[in-house]
């Protein structure tokens, strides 16, 4: 395989709600920043591959504004995924491995606060007997927790540590969106939610973007002094129906990383895109993690959840790590679909 | 160095208006395992698929791909969803195809669907926003006042997009997976028909079809195992622009221009009216076929229309183009990017029955999508490049 | 078990999603004109041509467009047209009705609108046309305040001056 590397990384600050900029205007500043600090041009770019969500923004073919946040001009060689940006960089990373470009950059982009987010999310699911039932995406969760509490595989007092320390590493994230320093104990002493899911069980709603450039070979060493090469590259998709796979566990991690050997050495340091507490404790597992591995240092997707971004921002805070030394070897992780339907494994590492 | 792409199996329903004898899945089945049938091939020897479609909004899903995993073999395997407007796909099966190449699987299953009675299109695609004043209806309003710049500009007989349309149909008669089968097509019955957006008539433009389309790609060594001469991917490119700017040249847009001189350069193609065979092109109204002959550079600036008009494009001319009828004869727009790129392949395995242009060995599948801003083409061979 | 039932081909489900938009930063101060009548466009920075409405950057530089608004007269060119005779839900026009881009004088884009006070078989490219607003107390944020284009009398413009918009 060819050696690619993530040189850079840009990210909206995440918000619940942002009033008054579209999508489009969300995104000039995340583009226009990265162009900056790579000093690449349209025409430098080789491909360009975006991810984001009809549904979410409410209309068809709002991927088309994105455009004219890049300046596609002259015309480029372009494509976009109906999924999370994470998925936009693997195509990228492909079209790059086949030396049809050099340089390629990725964008994600997401404003949830326009509609009823855990609603709009029950379209995910079959169409025919499960959607009409409305199942929100909460509840979702809330159904695969309740089976890894009854199957004794994680408590309840573990589902809040993981959130206590995704709330503390964001203090050290300007970009994200809950932070802070929080007591177990009291945590737990909060109301369900959605039972056996509290508040800070769940992700927040986001509005944000993002934006990476990766680069190939010599390419990505003039771009960046240390570089964060792509050292595997996986992701496996579940059958959705929930009866159907082990909801206590997440097979299709597991083989993702094994498949991008993420188990065959240590990791320094994990980003991974959990949406709900209980999911990160399931994920970490799937990963392999060892004792010494800091996990999401950034806050994670608990800190700020950005849709559509979220699991490339993941990416990024991982190649940040080993940009600035912190580690030789990072692994990230996104997800997609209910209850970790999609998951996707990247290996990052420093030489 | 990139690895050689070979399509050993190639699959598509019978398109319709209204495909309420099967679900989502069961009309992706239909195809995919008419593809995994002429690659005598089952679901088990897949090791990825890509699937692509339009909006979401056409069937009311959100990514429907994640529900549709098992029906698609997906389960377990990777996924990919890929969504460029009208060029989907086409941009589905590069996309594809890139994973070949690289190297990263031997096969995959690429798969493109529509099921727009599912849901409302026309709503779908004119989904009252805030802020705006709604003055177009449909495509077809958007692309009329195009055509008409390409009719002051090239100076083309107003009959021109007649006789497109004649000539679609008349394939269209040739292909048993057409939707629009009229045995009574002719020069008359178009231009009699009414006008919807002038200059474009009802039977210049394309229907709206539930369909689906699907390919088994595979890497040269497991292709040199298949029953039937695999189609070679020769290359592929796409391009995309922004939907407007000033200056923008929205008739002849810059990005199919480019798209065409990197897809023949990448092929080594350097006449491409005499070297390439066939070409099956996106044309939802039949005026297109004249611009995109000349966007893909078959003739010169305001030229295309002689193509047509001299019957170059016909069965029996030096370049037919759209012998499947195309996409005036059948449109799952999701699909109908991926059925182009499947019509060329069909063409240089000498599969295509009925619509089968004699000896063909190069063949160009093209697309596009958005307001003429999206573009994504390949050409395949019978040998390899 | 039971006799055999036709099978089920169709099945409705509803769906009904509430969104909430943002123009966003630069339609707003776009928006805000147009109720007080007036048609701001605004300049890229690269090429200094003035794009209307500015979407907040150049589609085609790739720049945020931040400078001060411009503001644009009321007539411009028809660059091209096509007349309309298909029903939609989401228009309310009577039909034929012809739908026209318009290069408005001292832009350099074009805007969709209709023409009225002309018979569909003499509109024709590059005829000059002027705005006919509703009246004012039935001004909104919208482009509605216009209520059409009508011809203004001037003589055509030469293909020349507007084919690049095309
Ligand atoms: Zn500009």
């Amino acid at each position: 395989m060819r050696d690619v590397a993530v040189v850079a990384f840009t990210q909206s600050p995440s918000v619940r709600c942002e009033a008054n900029r579209n999508e489009t205007e969300i995104l000039i500043p995340v583009i226009h920043e990265i162009k900056q600090q790579t000093g690449l041009a349209t025409e430098d770019i080789g491909f360009i591959c975006s991810g984001s969500s009809d549904y979410l923004a409410g209309q068809s073919f709002a991927f088309v504004a994105g455009l004219d946040a890049i300046g596609a001009w002259p015309p480029v060689s372009e494509s976009h995924v109906e999924m999370d940006g994470a998925w936009a960089l693997y195509e990228a990373w492909v079209k790059l491995q086949i030396e049809d470009a050099d340089v390629a950059l990725v964008y994600g982009f997401g404003k949830p606060s326009m509609g009823d987010l855990p609603r709009t999310m029950a379209l995910q699911l079959d169409p025919y007997s499960v959607m009409p039932l409305w199942p929100d995406a909460v509840s979702m969760a809330a159904l695969q927790a309740r089976s890894c509490l009854e199957a004794g595989v994680i408590s309840e007092r573990e589902m809040a540590q993981v959130a206590v320390r995704d709330r503390a590493n964001a203090l050290n994230n300007p970009f994200a969106q809950v932070k802070g320093e929080f007591d177990v104990d009291a945590l737990l002493a909060e109301p369900m939610l959605v039972s056996p899911l509290r508040k800070h069980d769940c992700s927040p709603i986001s509005d944000g973007a993002c934006a990476m450039v990766i680069a190939a070979g010599d390419r990505a060493r003039e771009l960046c002094e240390r570089p964060a090469w792509i050292r595997g590259f996986e992701h496996i998709l579940e059958p959705q129906d929930l009866g159907v796979r082990d909801l206590t566990r997440s097979r299709s991690t597991e083989i993702a990383a094994e498949k991008a050997g993420a188990h065959s050495d240590k990791i320094d340091v994990a980003e991974v895109y959990a949406p709900f507490t209980h999911q990160s404790i399931l994920l970490e597992r799937a990963l392999g993690l060892g004792d010494a591995a800091v996990v999401n240092p950034s806050g994670g997707a608990l800190a700020a959840n950005p849709l559509m971004a979220a699991g490339l921002t993941r990416v990024g805070e991982a190649s940040r790590r080993v940009w600035e030394g912190q580690a030789d070897r990072a692994v990230a992780h996104a997800t997609s679909g209910p209850c970790l339907q999609q998951n996707l494994v990247v290996v990052l590492e420093g030489n | 160095m990139a690895e050689l792409c070979g399509i050993v199996g190639i699959g598509q329903t019978k398109h319709d208006s209204k495909r309420i004898d099967v679900s989502m899945a069961g009309l992706l089945r239909e195809a995919a395992e008419r593809a995994l049938e002429d690659a005598e091939l089952t679901w088990r020897d897949i090791d990825a698929v890509v699937i692509g479609k339009a909006p979401d909004l056409f069937e009311g899903v959100m990514m429907p791909e994640l529900f549709l995993a098992d029906a698609l073999g997906g389960a377990y395997k990777p996924m990919l969803r890929v969504h460029t407007a009208g060029s989907v796909g086409g941009s589905t099966g590069i996309v594809a195809a890139s994973l070949i190449q690289a190297g990263i699987h031997d096969r995959v299953l690429v798969a493109a669907f529509e099921k727009q009675s599912e849901s409302n299109a026309m709503w779908a695609l004119s989904i009252p926003m805030p802020f705006s004043v709604a003055v177009v209806a449909g495509a077809g309003g958007f692309f009329a006042p195009l055509v008409r710049g390409y009719m002051r500009r090239s100076g083309a007989p107003e009959d021109t997009g007649i006789r497109v349309a004649v000539k679609d149909r008349e394939n269209a008669l040739k292909n048993p997976y057409a939707h629009l089968h009229m045995e009574d097509i002719s020069f008359d019955l178009v231009a009699s028909s009414p006008m919807l957006w002038d200059p474009i008539r009802y039977l210049e433009t394309c229907p709206s079809s539930d369909g689906a389309c699907a390919m088994v790609l595979s890497s040269e060594s497991l292709a040199a195992k298949a029953p039937t001469r695999p189609a070679w991917v020769h290359s592929t490119a796409m391009r995309s622009e922004p939907t407007m700017f000033s200056g923008r040249d929205q008739v002849m847009p810059q990005g199919i221009l480019d798209n065409a001189e990197a897809l023949y350069k990448k092929a080594g193609i350097t006449n491409p009216r005499k070297e390439i065979d066939c070409a099956e092109m996106y044309v939802p109204f039949s005026w297109f076929e004249p611009m995109w002959c000349e966007g893909m550079l078959f003739a010169e600036p305001n030229e295309g229309w002689k193509m047509t008009y001299e019957g170059a494009t016909a069965m029996d001319g030096d370049l037919p183009i759209n012998m499947s009828g195309g996409v005036l004869s059948s449109n799952p727009i999701g699909a109908s990017g991926l059925l182009r790129f499947a019509e060329a392949a069909l063409q240089v395995r000498g599969q295509a029955g009925d619509h089968q242009v004699e000896g063909a060995k190069k063949a160009l599948g093209h697309a596009y999508g958005g307001g003429s801003q999206y573009f994504s083409t390949w050409i395949v061979g019978s040998e390899k490049p | 078990m039971s006799e055999e039932k036709e099978p089920v081909e169709v099945l409705r489900t509803p769906v009904e999603l509430d969104y909430t938009y943002s123009a966003g930063v630069s339609a707003s101060r776009f928006l805000r004109a147009v109720e007080q009548g007036k048609l701001l466009g605004q300049r890229c920075p690269v090429d200094g041509r003035v794009y209307f409405p500015s979407r907040g950057s150049c589609p085609q530089h790739g720049v945020p467009i931040e400078g001060e608004p411009v503001e644009l007269s009321d007539r411009g060119t028809i660059v091209t047209f096509s007349v309309n005779r298909v029903p939609s839900e989401n228009i309310d026009l009577e039909l034929p009705y012809a739908a026209i881009q318009v290069l408005l004088d001292g832009a350099d884009t074009t805007l969709f609108h209709v023409l009225g006070e002309c018979s569909i078989d003499d509109v024709r490219m590059g005829m000059r046309v002027e705005a006919v607003w509703r009246p004012r107390d039935e001004w909104t944020i919208s482009m509605q305040n216009i209520r059409y284009f009508k011809p203004s009398g001037e003589p055509d413009a030469p293909f020349e001056s507007y084919q690049e918009h095309i």
